[in-house]
């Protein structure tokens, strides 16, 4: 390779830290921590600290400083969104480090952390999460984690390149360009095991053998990231841009570097502006610093990548839809093959990697496949993050080795079930997967057991559901979202989920019968064997895996025309129990539609005709008097 | 300054934003989604004239042009109030009481999800996941999310939010990509 012959120069920060502030500050600014007013708690750290008058608050890279000083940083998701929002405080004072996080944290607590723990040495214990010495009730939730996808996320100053240069940045490019040749990349990707983490799950470095095998009369390749998380209810793509979106850089780098392209796209959907605007910081800084562009660090090897925005199509994470998505037109996916290594984007081999499989390419390139590859369960291996939300205790990002069992990840690391409500089921995979029992919350995570079960592990998302939350509501939610964001293309599918979603719609208002249950079953396989895509060929996964696991529920709404978690409208009422009722007013207060009359201390009466289920006057009464049935 | 001298100001600078957006994609293949995205932002929504202007910036056809604008939900054929309400739908809002959150804004606002306000300054949308799902059920108003609803807090923080535009500050208004810095 021409790389040995030339002398490369080693990306280092270009503004290197003039003080170790004794006082560190970290707040998430992720969507999660902003969603739970973390810029605002961050304001009142900044005015907080400069009011004491004590610490002067600098920028660590900017400027020096004589006396005591603090700096407040914003890093992205730190993990635990559960208690968002997350501040991480460091103190180095007198030889000796604390390093604590705070969750939950209000404009007013900041105040009274700085006076009494910054100030007068002092943790406050009951507002902690985590610390570096003593336990706390959040222990579980990070001690089975082991962080190489998000190594940076969280800690970092996403915005910041000499944050990400200093924390190993850029380096395994540099190793790349310098010692490695486009084959060893290869090789090392491959021996890593490393699949891709969007929901195939087809191995990495294979994908990359494939590409570099083709080239184009022109010499033009692509390289792809696929950021176009459209899953409901996953975000380690979102929290991983937003957090470290150089480590996703560099990773389409070396990718790109492995095949032979020189042109890169980054397809983001616009649903995620924060991660938008922290790709366009980021990258510009890359560009001005010479790490993506020509003649990268001095080598011969030039990647240029340009930001598309998704406008708005689940469908497009399709990667023939997304190819046709980028060059402009509808995003509907066509047959393969020929598969994009050989012809993709505009006709040119083409290779396509998700946001979390690129995170962590760096890192296996900088602490070796053999490290990757040590971690895992039979054929899936390394670790894999999973976005933990819904009626779990703990909601947030986890990143763990593969194989750890469904019941350490939501028991474990998520802390269990909310309000100490009954678990029913974990959805595994969104619209493409299923929901899962009680009965598998033993089998380990990984792709082949996952797939036996008829979910997928899909792109890690899981959603946690009670006993409140109806198992055919659910199959219903996920159908009428792949039946909108069905393309068209193929009749089965474009008719075939609408078809499915009228009679879910059907059984959930109390009017199903036994054949409609067989018609759903067959209209399944209809949908399955006669669409193109993954869209529409895994579509009837939730209906299958709810039927299959869960198919009491199913016939209940249609014999006894019962919803035992008390979701689908038109087979609940409420009432209230006139034994239990203590005349309070707050389930009328509460009323959005004045259904529920009585006077103060006397028994209150439900309006049934007026009554539209809402459930809220259940949700509010403190003696259970108003009963659902 | 008369409304009308300020309105045509207004126009002015929209069609001077969009001059420079059709420059900056001259000669660029695949250029017809983001300059469809270019011209939402800059005049709200895409009225038939810009369609036609655009779909002839692209070289393509105009029915081609139709034919991706109606396909990606983002693109809007119809004019849009100035502050956007997203009700977030994803699986983890979802299970957590999102629709009935829909409602109460819905009952609120006295508009359905996909309608603006008479006075068009709020349109109300659902939509599916805005990657906040450790915060669900999670409502955007803007590009700013606001996580752990009820349907109670969820009117409490739009009413809020009327509040602060009534007093003349309600940020940057619908996010296509804008966001407030700290």
């Amino acid at each position: 390779m021409m790389a040995a012959e030339r002398v490369l120069v080693k990306p280092a920060p270009q503004n290197p830290r003039l003080t170790v502030p004794e006082v560190d500050v970290r707040i998430c600014l992720g969507t999660g921590g902003v969603a739970a007013g973390s810029r605002e708690v961050l304001k009142a750290f900044k005015e907080g600290l400069a009011r004491t008058n004590v610490l002067a608050v600098i920028r660590p890279r900017e400027d020096d400083c004589a006396g005591r000083c603090a700096s407040v940083t914003g890093t992205g998701c730190q993990g635990l969104c559960a208690m968002d929002p997350l501040v991480e405080i460091h103190l180095r004072r007198n030889g000796s480090s604390q390093k604590v996080t705070y969750g939950q944290v209000t404009p007013a607590m900041a105040d009274e952390i700085i006076a009494q723990h910054i100030i007068g040495g002092e943790p406050i214990s009951k507002w902690l999460v985590l610390t570096d010495e003593g336990p706390t009730e959040f222990d579980s939730f990070y001690a089975s984690q082991e962080k190489l996808t998000l190594r940076h996320v969280g800690i970092i100053d996403p915005e910041d390149i000499d944050d990400y240069l200093e924390a190993d940045g850029y380096q395994a490019l540099y190793k790349v360009l310098s010692q490695m040749t486009p084959e060893q990349v290869i090789d090392e990707i491959q021996a890593s095991g490393l699949r891709g983490r969007g929901g195939a799950g087809f191995p990495t470095g294979q994908k990359w053998r494939f590409a570099a095998g083709y080239s184009s009369p022109d010499g033009v390749k692509y390289f792809i990231c696929n950021g176009d998380e459209g899953d409901p209810g996953a975000f380690m793509d979102c929290s991983a841009l937003e957090g470290d979106p150089h480590a996703v850089f560099e990773g389409m780098a070396i990718g790109a570097y492995a095949i032979g392209a020189t042109t890169g796209y980054m397809y983001v959907r616009a649903e995620y502006p924060l991660a938008l605007r922290r790709i366009k910081i980021a990258m510009k800084a890359a560009e001005e610093r010479g790490l993506i562009g020509d003649n990268i660090m001095g080598s011969d090897f030039s990647f240029h990548i340009k930001l598309k925005e998704g406008a708005g199509a689940f469908v497009c994470g399709e990667e023939t839809a997304m190819m046709q998505s980028i060059e402009g037109n509808r995003g509907m996916p066509r047959l393969r093959p020929p598969f994009p290594a050989e012809s993709g984007l505009w006709h040119r081999p083409t290779n396509i990697n998700n946001v979390e499989t690129l995170a962590v390419v760096p890192w296996i390139i900088l602490n070796g496949a053999e490290a990757f590859a040590a971690r895992g369960y039979e054929k899936s291996r390394g670790t894999k993050v999973f976005a933990l939300a819904g009626k779990v205790n703990r909601t947030g990002l986890a990143e763990v080795p593969m194989g750890r069992t469904l019941r350490e990840v939501i028991f474990g690391i998520g802390g269990g079930v909310k309000h100490g409500k009954a678990f029913k089921a974990v959805q595994m995979g969104g619209p493409s997967g299923g929901c899962l029992p009680e009965s598998l919350l033993d089998l380990p995570v990984d792709y082949e057991t996952i797939n036996q079960t008829g979910a997928i592990v899909g792109s890690g998302g899981m959603i946690v559901i009670d006993q409140d939350n109806c198992i055919v509501d659910t199959a219903r939610y996920f159908l009428s979202f792949t039946q909108q964001e069905s393309c068209g293309k193929c009749p089965p599918c474009r008719i075939g989920t609408k078809r499915m979603l009228g009679v879910l719609d059907k059984i959930c208002e109390g009017k199903g019968t036994l054949e409609d249950i067989a018609f759903l079953e067959e209209m399944a396989q209809q949908v399955r064997v006669g669409s193109l895509c993954g869209l529409g060929t895994t579509a009837p996964n939730p209906v299958l895996t709810a039927l299959k696991y869960f198919r009491d529920e199913f016939e209940e709404h249609v014999l006894e025309k019962k919803c035992r978690a008390g979701a689908c409208a038109a087979l609940t009422t409420y009432a209230i129990d006139p034994a239990t009722c203590t005349g309070c007013r707050a389930c009328a207060r509460v009323c959005p539609v004045q259904a529920i009359t009585g006077e103060r201390k006397e028994i209150h009466v439900i309006d049934q005709a007026l009554c539209i289920k809402c459930g809220a006057c259940f949700e509010k009464c403190r003696f259970d008097a108003v009963r659902r049935s | 300054m008369t409304t009308e001298a300020a309105f045509g100001d207004v126009q002015a600078e929209q069609e001077e934003q969009f001059l420079d957006l059709i420059d900056h994609y001259k000669g660029e293949r695949g250029s017809l989604v983001p300059l469809l995205q270019g011209a939402q932002g800059i005049f709200g929504y895409l009225p038939q004239e810009v369609m036609v202007r655009v779909a002839e910036a692209a070289g393509e056809p105009l029915s081609k042009a139709l034919g991706v604008a109606t396909f990606y939900s983002q693109f809007r054929l119809h004019p849009h109030a100035k502050h956007t309400i997203r009700c977030c739908h994803g699986t983890a809002c979802h299970v957590s009481g999102a629709t009935l959150i829909s409602q109460e804004i819905e009952r609120h606002l006295g508009i359905h999800a996909g309608e603006n306000t008479p006075d068009m300054l709020y349109a109300l949308e659902e939509v599916h996941c805005v990657g906040a799902c450790g915060m669900a059920p999670v409502v955007m108003i803007n590009d700013r999310a606001h996580g752990k609803l009820t349907p109670d807090k969820a009117v409490e923080v739009v009413k809020h939010f009327q509040a602060e535009v009534a007093a003349g500050d309600g940020g940057p208004v619908s996010g296509d990509g804008r966001e407030d810095a700290e």
